[in-house]
Formats: C-alpha cells, structure tokens, sequence
C-alpha cells in the first residue's frame, strides 16, 4: 500500500486523502461499535462478570456451565430449533403464494398490495398486543367466529401444545413484506421464456415447476437465509406475550439471553451465550449455502458471461 | 368475433358460457374474490384493534362478538392516554427519529460518496468489511456496547439510541452508493471544469440528484426508529424516557380487563407509521424491492 502511495501523482494522493476522509465515520463506527464490542465479547465470555466489578477469568467455565449445567439453555436452544423449522416453511410458502397472487395481471393490484405490506410496517410489540387479544381464548374474535360454526378453538399462547404454533401464525401476518421481495424476483423473469413453453404445448402447471420456481430460486435462498437468521433472533413477541410460557413452551435462545444478561446481570455467562448463538447462525447459514448450489439456479452470472 | 359474421346461427348458451372470453372473465372474477378475501383475512387484526378501542367496556366481553360498538367511544383514545404517558412517550420517539435522521443524513452522503467516487487505496477491503458487518447479529454486540455505555455514564439517556447513527449505518451506504453509480461521472467532469472542488461535487450536483434514495433513507430511519424495541427497552429505566414501543410493553401478559384502552394505544402508536406508510409507500416498497432490504 506504501508502493503504491509513493507512485501516486500529487492529485491521486490528494483524492485518496479525500477519500479516506469520506469513509472515515464509517471506519469509527466500524471500530467503536462492530469490532470493538465483537473483540469485547469474546474476553468477557471467558470471565464472570456482574458489570459493576471487573471480569474475572474463569476459562471455560461459563461454556462448561453452559452444556452441563444450565437446563435452561438445552431448553431455549430446542424451543428456538423447533420455532425455525415451524416458521420458516410456514413463511416462505405464504410469501411465495402470496408474490404469486400479486402478479397475477388485474386491475387494482396496487391497492391489494398496500393492503398485505401494511402488517410488515407494524413494530413487533404492537403486532404482539394485537395478536394477544385477537386469539383471547374466551373473548378473542378467531375463537368467537369458531364458536359461531360450532368449534371450541385452541388456548393458543396459553396452551403448551399450541403456544409456539402461535407465535409462528402470528409471524405469518407480517408476509407481505417477503412477499414484496419474491415479487421483484418474480417480475425479472423474461415473459418470452412463457411464450416458448406455451407454444411448446406446457400448461400452466408446468410452466410454474419448470421456470417459475427454478429462476426465483436466488430469490428464495436469499429469502430462507434472511428469515431463518430472523426466526433464530425471536424475541419480542415471547416478552410481550407469553415472558417464555406457559411450562417454558415460548421460552426462546434470546429470551434467556435477556434474562442473564439484563435482569441477573451475569454479563460474562450472557456474553458466552451470545457468542453461541451467532455461531450457530453462522454455521446455520454455511451450511444453507453450501446446500445452494444444488439448488439455487444462477442465470444472471452466465448471461453477465456471454 | 368474426366466427359470427360468417354464420347467422347465434352461439348456445352453453358456447357463450365455455368461450375462451367468458372463461377468461370467469378467472378473473375468482382471482378478484379470492384477492378480496384473503385481503379482508389480513385486515381483520387491525379492524379489530379499531373495534376494540371503540367499545364500551361491557362490550369487549360480549358473545358474540360486537363488530360495530353501539356508540363510537372517542373518549377511550383520551383515557388511554391520559391514564399511560404515551403523549410524551410518543414526543420522546419523534425526537429520536428527528435525530437519527440528521445523523443518518450527515454521514451516510459522504461515506457512500467517497466509496463510490474517489479512488484511494484498499477501498475494496473496506467495502467487503462494511458488507459483512451486515451479517453479523447485532445480539453478538449488545453486551460489550453496554458496558461501555454504563461505564461513560450514558444508560438511561439517548445517547445509546442515536450515537451509532452518526456514524452510517451499512445498510443505508451501500444502498446510497449502489444509487451514485446511476449517475454519469460525465456530470462530476463539467462540474470540475467549473471550478468545483471534491466535496462541492457531492453536495451541488450528486446528492440533488439522489433525492430517491435520501427519502428512502429517511423514511427506513423513520420506520426502525418507532418500531425498535430491544435497544430501549435495554438502555431506559426512567419512564419519562421511554419510548413507545417500551412504554407499549409495559402491557405485557396482563390478564386485565382494559382491552378496550389498551388497543386504542396500540393504535396511536400504530398510526404515524400507518400515515408514513400510505405517503411513503412508494419508498418503502421501493426501497425493499431493489436492495432486499426487510422493514
């Protein structure tokens, strides 16, 4: 970099001093608030530490707390691996269908599109008091229209069996928002490549399996990545509705990490957690990737090619 | 319908129905009503938070269930928020969306720009670490951030909620740069010719042509500003402080019987996003749409 610094003429130097000037903010930011607290987090998960006195080192010792000796922790990593694979299926199908009705070619589209976006505007902790009350067992509107046809409906968030199934119906609500994303990848697709399959006798059905789903497939890597990340972080809707219940059925990763970290103050053994749980975002995410080339059908990088 | 031209014979009613123009109408009658339910599915939530705030309290328990209360109860918006202090809760969030928003505003213009603009040395590096601080969960960083926030004294204040803003969010920079390169570098030439400096480009010619894009920025600094929860509900404890959604979660696992003031404070909460929404919509769903960004 010094080579090149000294080959440079007087108005390169003086644009590349502009330059670094300009993204300097950024280079704060990026120290003070990313690799600062990241490096920071490591340390303190190797530590007790209660935030007033100064960490202790203890090793391993909050990570050998943490597969041995805290139930608690088997019990949030379980709940949340078991609220992915409920709402992320449930999630890109709905957003996929939905995008799919979007596109249809009728009047009006605009106003139905803003009507399904609306619920992704919405903060988490409102969209939870919402749902609260909507699914009420006894006064709540969707058992009240059940009993109407004679269907005594579920306690939804206070019943242990249906608890986490709500939290994921209710995750449902905000699709639109994934539904605009798929749309986008959905309105790419050459029309001509339509045209050729119908004249090749395919009828809709086959043109849905067989160029739909296979050219938006980037669209729903990027989807399944964004929204298993997002089902891994879950947080608020457990806090505000059900504080982990009923019999620890919402008790969700982040859930107990709030607990440690901000109600018991065990900041070193909060911090293990966390660094936990981004590795197991990370190794999560690898692992889709990897899967992605199986899957996931390029057909930008050989037409950039050609 | 030339076919009927060249014959007299009128078509059967069973031709009329099966034609491939009354299939079509057909199909799209069936698209418009299964739009128009499913629709109406995504709006029960909120029609009936609006029912709910609306209602007389021996209402909200009433089987079965009222849709249109008998008499609109306004006065329960003035109960509610005179009973919670959620007009002070709702100035404290718009100071933070103001704030943010200048922060935003000052720093992700020059950060884009020199990323997209000026050549200097490991740029690349630096734009591959910018993109992957996007991946990591801010979870990994909440705890470290404060400590350093308790140890400057700074919890329970706003610095926490609007520093990091000052410094560019990644998000909003590689959204702005990916914008700046739209622009011809031909418009950068003639302004330099004219005697314009680095920085002049920027704020004479460039940013008046990325309006767009700003909006975009300041409608999504908007939009995670009014809805972030987890960053105040960590750094507040003054309730003077609090923010709404905080001060919205105070109303957790109640087992009260006030559903009817509690709604009607979700919905003023709720309203200034709906109004950004339907005058921004554009933005918003724009700004999705082109960089995949989730609100």
């Amino acid at each position: 970099m010094l080579r090149t610094w000294k080959a440079m003429s007087k108005r390169a130097r003086t644009e590349a001093l502009n330059g670094y000037l300009g993204i300097l903010p950024w280079v704060l930011g990026f120290i003070l608030f990313n690799l600062g607290p990241i490096i920071a987090s490591v340390y303190f998960s190797f530590t007790d530490w209660d935030i007033i006195n100064t960490p202790k080192f203890i090793g391993a010792g909050n990570y050998i707390k943490m597969f041995t000796r805290d139930p608690l922790f088997w019990k949030s990593l379980q709940v949340t691996l078991m609220y992915v694979a409920l709402s992320l299926p449930m999630k890109l199908a709905a957003g996929l269908a939905l995008s799919l009705l979007l596109n249809l070619k009728l009047k009006g589209m605009n106003f139905f599109r803003t009507v399904f976006y609306i619920p992704a505007v919405i903060s988490g902790v409102a969209v939870s008091l919402i749902w609260m009350w909507l699914l009420q067992p006894d006064y709540g509107i969707v058992n009240s229209l059940l009993r109407l046809v004679g269907i005594e409906g579920p306690q939804w968030f206070w019943d242990p069996d249906s608890a986490l199934f709500s939290v994921a119906l209710m995750s449902v609500w905000s699709v639109g928002g994934s539904a605009i994303i798929y749309l986008a990848g959905l309105q790419n697709i050459p029309p001509h490549l339509y045209e050729a399959a119908k004249i090749d006798g395919a009828n809709r059905w086959h043109s849905f399996w067989n160029i739909t789903i296979p050219l938006i497939t980037p669209t729903i890597f990027f989807q399944l990545v964004m929204e298993m990340i997002e089902s891994f972080k879950v947080f608020t809707q457990a806090f505000v509705i059900t504080q982990g219940g009923p019999l620890k059925a919402t008790f969700f990763y982040m859930l107990h990490l709030y607990q440690q970290a901000f109600e018991e103050f065990n900041m070193g053994y909060a911090s293990a957690l966390a660094l936990f749980l981004t590795i197991c975002i990370l190794i999560a995410t690898i692992f889709v990737n990897q899967t992605s080339n199986r899957w996931v059908y390029y057909e930008a990088e050989v037409e950039e090619r050609a | 319908m030339t076919a009927s031209t060249k014959s007299d014979r009128k078509p059967t009613l069973w031709e009329t129905l099966t034609s491939p123009r009354a299939r079509g109408r057909a199909e799209t009658i069936f698209w418009y009503i299964v739009m128009t339910a499913l629709a109406l599915v995504f709006m029960v939530p909120l029609l009936w938070m609006l029912s709910t705030a609306l209602k007389k309290p021996e209402e909200i328990f009433a089987y079965p269930s009222v849709w249109i209360p008998a008499e609109a109860m306004w006065d329960n918006f003035r109960l509610a928020l005179t009973k919670y202090p959620f007009a002070r809760f709702i100035m404290n969030t718009f100071f933070l969306v103001g704030i943010n928003i200048v922060g935003e505003l000052l720093s992700v213009p020059v950060i884009a720009y020199a990323f997209a603009r000026l050549r200097f040395p490991g740029k690349k590096i630096f734009f591959i670490l910018m993109l992957s601080t996007l991946m990591i969960p801010s979870q990994v960083k909440m705890i470290p951030l404060f400590a350093i926030f308790a140890k400057l004294k700074l919890t329970n204040s706003y610095w926490p909620l609007f520093l990091p803003s000052f410094f560019g969010s990644p998000f909003f920079v590689f959204l702005l740069i990916q914008y700046m390169k739209t622009i011809p570098r031909e418009l950068d030439d003639a302004a330099r010719i004219d005697g314009c400096g680095t920085w002049g480009i920027l704020y004479k010619i460039i940013l008046p042509l990325c309006k767009p894009a700003l909006a975009i920025i300041v409608v999504y600094t908007f939009l995670w500003t009014w809805n972030s929860f987890l960053d105040p509900l960590i750094y507040l404890n003054d309730i003077n402080l609090f923010t709404v959604q905080v001060g919205l979660s105070m109303f957790k696992g109640m087992t009260g019987v006030e559903w009817n003031l509690f709604m009607a404070a979700t919905l003023v909460v709720t309203l200034p996003i709906l109004v950004l929404y339907f005058f921004a919509q554009r933005y918003l769903i724009g700004g999705i749409a082109s960089v995949g960004i989730k609100g």
